[in-house]
């Protein structure tokens, strides 16, 4: 028999002076394979058009509709509503900054994260057009796009015990993609490079090892392993350079050689 | 008013975008992209199958070169596209995928060693090259000679775009995210910048640039079934419309996706069947064979929907709540293939249909994917009727697809067409001044402003948002499909004349404060019917059948009438857009022909287009 869902949705919209944070009630009866976004979708058209989300790609690919789903962060657009109890109650993802309603500013805080990482490729060598591509065996392509899979939902960060404390913390996402660029060849950067964008509370040795990110990631990366394997290399690289002096000099990266 | 001035101004930060923004930054030019959403939530990260190019490096692309890749786009747009813009493409795709090699994307790469592969659901062997092993590998798409098609397993968009993005957050490219551009600023001349309006706030803000790019993706979300995210609604082709004097090209040339999964509308590559998979129909016999005796599943994207939307006719579909689909199969490729190569197809399946593809067969049908129509450029990028406004990518007709692209073409010509623009664009710059007046700034903002205004407190408004933007979907459905026909044109174009008055009536009924949603709606709304008016007008004035334009009162090709692009302008106050022609090529080193597939009758042209000297 088809169902009525109860959704509790947070409220708030900064940009209205007479709005203060609160929660709504929707009532809508149960479609057959019915998903979040076509649920908020309908709320928005039957019941109240102000109501704000972000939706994009609505296939589980472009990480735009994260939020808190009875106390899970996860992606609306593939949770189906047979998934979850008559009542619903959908939060905003926390850490973020409020947009509004359902929707909050993750774009800002991961462009700050990709200088914060240096999230690009480090390379000396200039591309050059009239040169055949440089070889890289299939399996090491294919260990790098397991891990450039992230579509930096904010799933990981929301969930985060660490990023609960401190806000300066880079979290799963910024700390995988740190492990990305380390399995690269193509991108020279040594241990020792990392360690100074990473070797401290504010990166991997922040992480206290709860690891819900992992719980709740909807890519499933492989979050655990990868903070795990990446403490322990960064723990050792500290080690090798004796890590009070290393952690207060902060000098620039190593010439290459 | 706030006023931010840059030199390049590029609205979208897609793939296309973004590849022309870091051109700019390169040359030392600043640079701001404009987005809806943060850069890499845009629609080129759902890209899956790859991007062809003829690097020849697999045994199955063995001799594969610029000029087979030119041959099969030409045919695969049905002679619709422009011929030196083909070439230009071919012959820079190999390069464009080495750079983003060089900047990250993990392409597979060629293993030595014998290798089943899979067609028609027989497997078959190939043997790749030890010396070519570790070099970058391709897949089978559909209307390909050869194997051409670049790819990082299923997530090639998604890869390309973080690689072009980190390769533009390490030069610095600004972008502002969350921002919508209402239309641009121009003086009847020059583009000068765009009125953008803040989804955090609502607040109006101009941004002024020597050069500006429209880069925004196709408009795809004017139909109710698209595969297409949801930004992809037309805003760039919205503004570009508005000005009176851009043309947009090739309007009625919508493509509509084999694959599409049901009821979600959601895409499974193309590359589904170019790995071997097969379409079923309701008694799981394979069927395109029948039809296509030669290509069967790898026919091109116009050719397999059209057949499917045939097949379906003939009762053949299989019944369901959302009406009828077809199968597609891939289980016999395997588990280790589906759960590696395939594995986003993988879990959007076992995701969104609660199916296990290895087992399973999955429920799909032909949806709207792609648009080849969009705002008519040069082959350098630069958009007709206005100077300083450039476009490149799906938002573009520059026009390398006529009236049919093939898969795995368009994500190549975002990097493809996003650097020779961004490298034109650097060169406009470098070469121009610009003054800006600051009563033309004002006159536009206040343009726009007025608007917001007139919404917000609700003047003469009845309509509801959703409602005339359902009809509107109405009409797209019932005229403008993968068939059509004069009387469900014409009663159309009818049907859409009224609901733009409709959306020029709308009544907010929230408060439309900050980032409100309905308010955006409103705003975008009677551009979004002007757009779908351009669609419906073009194909009912076209009475021919080419590549994705399937009429059924005119099923022929013809190449003596119709080898022409259409144009579509809005004249200021018009209730429908003026429609002009130029030909479809200015060269035709491939003279019109026999595609090879797809079947249908041709017109032949009259013999008056000579291959150009020196192609």
């Amino acid at each position: 028999m088809a169902r009525n869902l109860t959704f509790h949705i947070f409220r708030h919209n900064p940009a209205d002076p007479a709005s203060t944070p609160h929660m709504d009630t929707f009532v809508l009866n149960e479609t057959a394979a019915m998903t979040l976004f076509i649920a908020l979708n309908r709320i928005r058209e039957e019941h109240d058009p102000g109501l704000q989300f972000d939706f994009c790609c609505r296939a589980g690919m472009c990480g735009a509709c994260a939020m808190v789903i009875n106390g899970r962060p996860g992606l609306a657009c593939h949770t189906q509503t047979r998934d979850l109890p008559e009542s619903i109650t959908l939060l905003p993802l926390p850490f973020f900054k409020l947009v509004g309603d359902l929707s909050v500013d993750t774009g800002v805080w991961f462009r700050d994260m990709y200088q914060r990482v240096e999230s690009w490729i480090h390379t000396t060598r200039a591309f050059d057009p009239s040169k055949r591509e440089a070889r890289m065996a299939n399996a090491t392509a294919e260990a790098i796009y397991e891990l450039d899979r992230c579509i930096e939902c904010g799933c990981c960060i929301a969930a985060c015990g660490t990023a609960r404390m401190r806000e300066d913390f880079l979290g799963a996402a910024a700390l995988n993609r740190v492990a990305r660029f380390r399995l690269d060849p193509r991108d020279e950067r040594k241990d020792a490079d990392y360690f100074h964008l990473i070797g401290d509370d504010t990166g991997i040795f922040g992480c206290m090892g709860l690891l819900a990110c992992e719980d709740v990631c909807p890519k499933h990366l492989p979050l655990q392993d990868q903070l795990a394997a990446l403490r322990r290399r960064m723990a050792g690289t500290a080690l090798k350079h004796r890590l009070p002096f290393f952690r207060n000099v902060r000098k620039a990266r190593p010439a290459k050689a | 008013m706030q006023i931010i001035y840059t030199d390049v101004l590029c609205l979208g930060a897609g793939l296309a975008g973004e590849r022309a923004a870091v051109e700019a930054a390169q040359a030392g030019l600043g640079v701001i992209c404009i987005s809806l959403v943060p850069a890499r939530r845009s629609h080129s990260a759902c890209a899956q199958g790859g991007m062809q190019a003829a690097l020849g490096n697999g045994a199955m692309g063995e001799g594969d070169s610029p000029d087979l890749h030119f041959e099969d786009t030409v045919k695969g747009s049905d002679w619709g596209c422009d011929q030196e813009v083909a070439r230009l493409f071919a012959t820079t795709a190999p390069v464009e995928i080495r750079r983003l090699a060089h900047l990250g994307v993990p392409w597979n790469r060629v293993t030595a060693g014998v290798h089943t592969y899979y067609r028609g659901g027989k497997a078959f062997k190939k043997q790749e090259k030890k010396e070519r092993e570790g070099l970058i590998h391709a897949r089978a798409f559909g209307g390909t000679s050869k194997w051409r098609t670049c790819y990082a397993a299923d997530g090639t968009g998604h890869s390309a775009l973080y690689a072009m993005d980190s390769r533009a957050a390490q030069l610095g490219v600004r972008v502002h995210d969350r921002m919508e551009a209402l239309s641009l600023i121009h003086d009847g001349h020059t583009c000068l910048g765009a009125v953008v309006r803040s989804l955090r706030t609502g607040e109006l803000v101009a941004y002024l640039a020597k050069a500006t790019l429209v880069a925004t993706g196709g408009f795809g979300r004017l139909y109710r079934h698209s595969t297409n995210a949801v930004i992809n609604d037309g805003g760039g082709h919205i503004a570009a419309l508005d000005t009176g004097v851009v043309p947009l090209g090739n309007m009625e040339a919508v493509q509509f996706h084999p694959t599409a999964t049901v009821p979600a509308d959601i895409l499974v590559t193309e590359a589904c069947r170019g790995d071997g998979g097969i379409l079923l129909d309701v008694n799981e016999e394979r069927f395109l064979q029948h039809y296509e005796p030669e290509k069967a599943e790898l026919a091109s994207q116009d050719v397999v929907a059209r057949w499917m939307a045939h097949h379906i006719r003939q009762g053949k579909g299989v019944p369901g709540p959302y009406g009828d689909h077809l199968w597609l199969d891939i289980r016999h490729l395997g588990e280790k293939h589906i759960r590696t190569r395939l594995r986003e197809v993988d879990a959007l399946c076992q995701t969104f249909l609660g199916l296990d593809p290895v087992r399973q067969l999955i429920p799909v049908r032909p949806t709207q994917h792609y648009c080849m129509g969009g705002i008519r450029t040069d082959k350098t990028g630069a958009v007709q009727g206005l100077k300083g406004l450039f476009s490149a990518g799906e938002a573009a007709c520059w026009d390398l697809h006529g009236f049919n692209r093939l898969g795995g073409n368009s994500l190549a010509e975002a990097v493809v067409a996003g650097g020779i623009v961004g490298y034109r664009m650097v060169e406009y710059v470098q070469g121009a001044e610009v003054a800006f007046g600051t009563r033309l700034v004002a006159e536009h903002v206040g343009r726009q402003q007025a608007r917001v205004d007139a919404l917000l407190q609700g003047h003469g408004g009845v309509e509801n948002a959703y409602d005339v933007r359902e009809a509107m979907f109405d009409v797209l459905e019932d005229a403008a499909g993968i068939y059509r026909n004069g009387p469900d044109l014409e009663r159309g174009v009818a049907q859409l004349q009224e609901i733009h008055a409709r959306a020029r009536r709308i009544k907010l009924r929230s408060n439309g404060l900050g980032a409100n949603p309905e308010l955006a709606l409103a705003l975008k709304l009677p551009g979004m019917v002007r757009l779908a008016l351009c669609v419906v007008c073009g194909a009912l004035q076209r009475t021919e059948s080419r590549g994705c334009h399937a009429r059924e009162d005119y099923p022929e090709r013809n190449d003596r009438d119709w080898l022409t692009r259409t144009l579509a302008t809005w004249p200021e106050g018009a209730d429908r857009p003026r429609l002009t022609y130029e030909p479809a090529s200015r060269v035709w080193p491939l003279p019109p022909g026999e595609r090879g597939y797809g079947g249908g009758a041709i017109i032949p042209a009259t013999p008056t287009h000579d291959a150009a000297p020196g192609e």
